[in-house]
C-alpha cells in the first residue's frame, strides 16, 4: 500500500505511541485486502461500547488509549451502551454493571468521541452524504449508511473504526470501491410485507443463505426507512451483509450491474417458516422494541398504541436519547409510562443484562432482536408483529 | 495448502470445525471460549488453545473485542483457518495476536484432525487425520 510522507511517520512514531498503534493496524488491513492508499473519511460510528460486549480486557484497551492522549480527528458517534445513561437505576439496572459502563464512556468521551450511544446514528445528527467514504461499524448501520443513503463504507470492527477515527482515514479497499458495489444474488421478493416485523423476517431469512453476499431485491414495492432498517439489521446479524440494494427504492439500484444475477426466490412459506424458527417462547415476561433503535415515527405509533391502555407485562421501547427528547415534548412518553412501559435510551435489550434483571422471556419485533437474545441474553423469544405483541399484553 | 496471512504465528494443535459462519459476538461466551449461539453446529464446545476453523464470520462488529477479550481471558481459539477472513475477525485476531490464514480450502480439514498452522508462511497442514 502506497503511504504519503506523513503517514510513514506516523508509522514511525512522531506522532505518538497511540497513533503508531493504530494506524499499524490500518495498514496491516490495507496490506491484506489490497488496499492502493488510505483515503480520508468524513465520520465514523464507534461499536463495542456496552460493558457486557467488551468486559474488563475492553475497559483496559479503552482506558490505555484515552490516558495516552487519543483524540479523535472526525466526528465520531457511538453505539448503544449496556444501560440507559440517565434513568439506569429507575429502571433497574444494577449497580456494578453501571460503575463499569460509566468509566467506558469517560474513556470514549476524554478521545472525544460523542457519546450518544445509539446504532443509529443517521436519525441523531451522524449522517454521511451519497458516495461520502465513511467507517463505521455497528452491522446495521453499515448497512444503512451503504444501502439506504449510499454512503461507502466497510464492515469495520470496533477496533478499527476507532482507529480510522483517531487517524482520520481508512484502507480504500472493499466496499469503497464502485466494482466492489455489485450485487451478487437476486431475490424476487412474492410476499405481502406489511409489518416492520415482516422485513426483520424476510432479512433473517436472506441473512442466513447469502452470508457475506450483496443481494438485489425485486419486488418490494414499497418501504419506509423503519423497514429498510429493520431488514439491513436482520441481514446483517444472521449473515454479514454490508451492502443491499432495492429496485426501485435504494440509490445504487439503478446504477449497478444486475443482469445474469443467480436468484432466489422468497415467498409467504419462507416468512412463515421464518416466524416459526425463531419463535422459542411463548409468554413474554417483557416486551421490547426498538432493535435497531426507534424513530420518532416508531415511538409514536407505540404510543397511539397504548393510549388510555394498561399493560399486563413492561414494554420497553429503546431509541437514542435524541428521539426520546422529543418523544417526551410531544407527550409520547409520558402516554408510554402510564400504560407501564418505559421509553429507554441509550441502550438496547441485547446489549444490556436482562437475564439478570430477572426476564427469561422476551418479545420483539426485530429479526435482529431475535437472532442475539437466545445466545447472548439466555431469552426465550416470541417473534411477532407490533398489534400481535401489545394485543396480548392488554 | 498455501493460503494469505492475516496475522503471523505458528501453531499445531486440534481443528474445531464449522461448516456455518461464527459471529464472535453473541456466538462465543468471552469468559469460557464455549459456543452459546442456539443451534450453531459448534454449541457447548470450547474454541480454547483449538484451530478454529470455518468459512467466514457473521454477524456484529463487536466480534473484534470479544476475540480480544477471548485472548486476555486464556480461552480463545490457538489459531484460526476460513475461507475468508472478514474485517472484523481479522482486527480481532491481529490486535490479540492470533495465528490466522485465510484463502484455505475448509472442505479439507475434518473435525478432530491434526493441523499445523504456520501463519508466518502462510501454510496449512494436516499433520494426522
Amino acid at each position: 500500500m502506497y503511504l504519503t510522507k506523513e503517514e510513514e511517520k506516523i508509522l514511525d512514531g512522531d506522532e505518538g505511541e497511540v497513533k503508531e498503534r493504530l494506524f499499524r493496524l490500518l495498514v496491516r488491513l490495507g496490506d491484506i485486502y489490497g488496499a492502493d492508499k488510505m483515503i480520508p473519511v468524513g465520520s465514523v460510528q464507534v461499536a463495542g461500547v456496552s460493558y457486557k460486549s467488551i468486559s474488563d480486557p475492553g475497559i483496559e484497551f479503552l482506558e490505555d488509549m484515552a490516558s495516552k492522549g487519543a483524540k479523535v480527528k472526525v466526528l465520531a458517534y457511538l453505539n448503544p451502551a449496556g444501560m440507559d445513561l440517565e434513568d439506569w437505576e429507575k429502571i433497574g439496572f444494577p449497580k456494578d454493571f453501571a460503575k463499569n459502563q460509566l468509566r467506558i464512556m469517560n474513556a470514549f468521551k476524554n478521545m472525544g468521541i460523542v457519546v450518544t450511544s445509539t446504532c443509529t446514528p443517521y436519525l441523531a445528527g451522524n449522517l454521511p452524504r451519497f458516495r461520502e467514504h465513511i467507517a463505521w461499524s455497528e452491522s446495521s448501520a453499515v448497512s444503512f449508511s451503504n444501502s439506504v443513503i449510499g454512503a461507502r463504507t466497510n464492515r469495520e470492527g470496533g477496533p478499527s473504526a476507532l482507529a480510522a477515527a483517531i487517524c482520520g482515514g481508512t484502507p480504500n479497499y472493499g466496499l469503497h470501491l464502485w466494482e466492489k458495489r455489485q450485487p451478487n444474488i437476486k431475490i424476487k421478493v412474492d410476499a405481502e410485507l406489511e409489518f416492520n416485523a415482516d422485513f426483520g423476517a424476510l432479512g433473517y431469512f436472506v441473512g442466513k443463505q447469502v452470508k457475506n453476499k450483496i443481494p438485489y431485491f425485486t419486488r418490494i414495492e414499497n418501504a419506509n426507512t423503519d423497514q429498510l432498517k429493520a431488514l439491513g439489521a436482520a441481514m446483517a446479524a444472521s449473515g454479514a451483509v454490508a451492502l443491499y440494494h432495492v429496485e426501485g427504492l435504494t440509490p445504487e439500484a439503478d446504477l449497478v450491474e444486475k443482469n445474469d444475477l443467480e436468484t432466489m426466490n422468497v415467498g409467504k412459506r419462507e416468512l412463515d417458516e421464518t416466524y416459526e424458527k425463531l419463535n422459542s417462547g411463548k409468554d413474554p415476561d417483557v416486551v421490547i422494541l426498538g432493535c435497531p433503535h426507534a424513530s420518532l415515527r416508531e415511538i409514536s405509533t407505540l404510543s397511539d398504541k397504548l393510549k388510555n391502555k394498561h399493560l399486563k407485562k413492561p414494554i420497553w421501547i429503546c431509541t437514542s436519547r435524541i428521539m426520546k427528547e422529543a418523544a417526551d415534548r410531544m407527550g409520547f412518553t409520558e402516554i408510554i409510562e402510564k400504560a407501564g412501559g418505559y421509553v429507554v435510551a441509550d441502550t438496547c435489550m441485547v446489549v444490556s443484562p436482562i437475564e439478570k434483571m430477572g426476564y427469561k422471556t422476551t418479545g420483539v419485533n426485530s429479526g435482529k432482536a431475535a437472532n442475539y437474545l437466545p445466545g447472548f441474553c439466555k431469552q426465550e423469544v416470541v417473534f411477532a408483529n407490533i398489534n400481535k405483541l401489545i394485543e396480548a399484553q392488554l | 495448502m498455501k493460503g494469505r496471512m492475516i496475522s503471523p504465528g505458528k501453531i499445531e494443535s486440534v481443528a474445531i470445525v464449522s461448516k456455518e459462519p461464527i459471529g464472535f459476538y453473541g456466538g462465543i461466551d468471552i469468559k469460557t471460549g464455549i459456543v452459546i449461539e442456539k443451534g450453531h453446529p459448534l454449541e457447548g464446545r470450547s474454541v480454547k488453545d483449538k484451530i478454529l476453523v470455518f468459512p467466514c464470520g457473521k454477524g456484529s462488529t463487536v466480534g473484534s473485542y470479544v476475540i480480544y477479550g477471548l485472548q486476555k481471558n486464556g480461552v480463545a481459539p490457538g489459531g484460526i483457518i476460513n475461507k475468508e477472513t472478514e474485517t472484523i475477525v481479522a482486527t480481532g485476531v491481529i490486535l490479540a495476536g492470533i495465528p490466522c490464514v485465510d484463502q484455505i480450502e475448509i472442505e479439507k480439514i475434518k473435525d478432530g484432525d491434526i493441523v499445523l498452522l504456520d501463519a508466518d508462511n502462510a501454510l496449512v497442514k494436516i499433520q494426522k487425520n
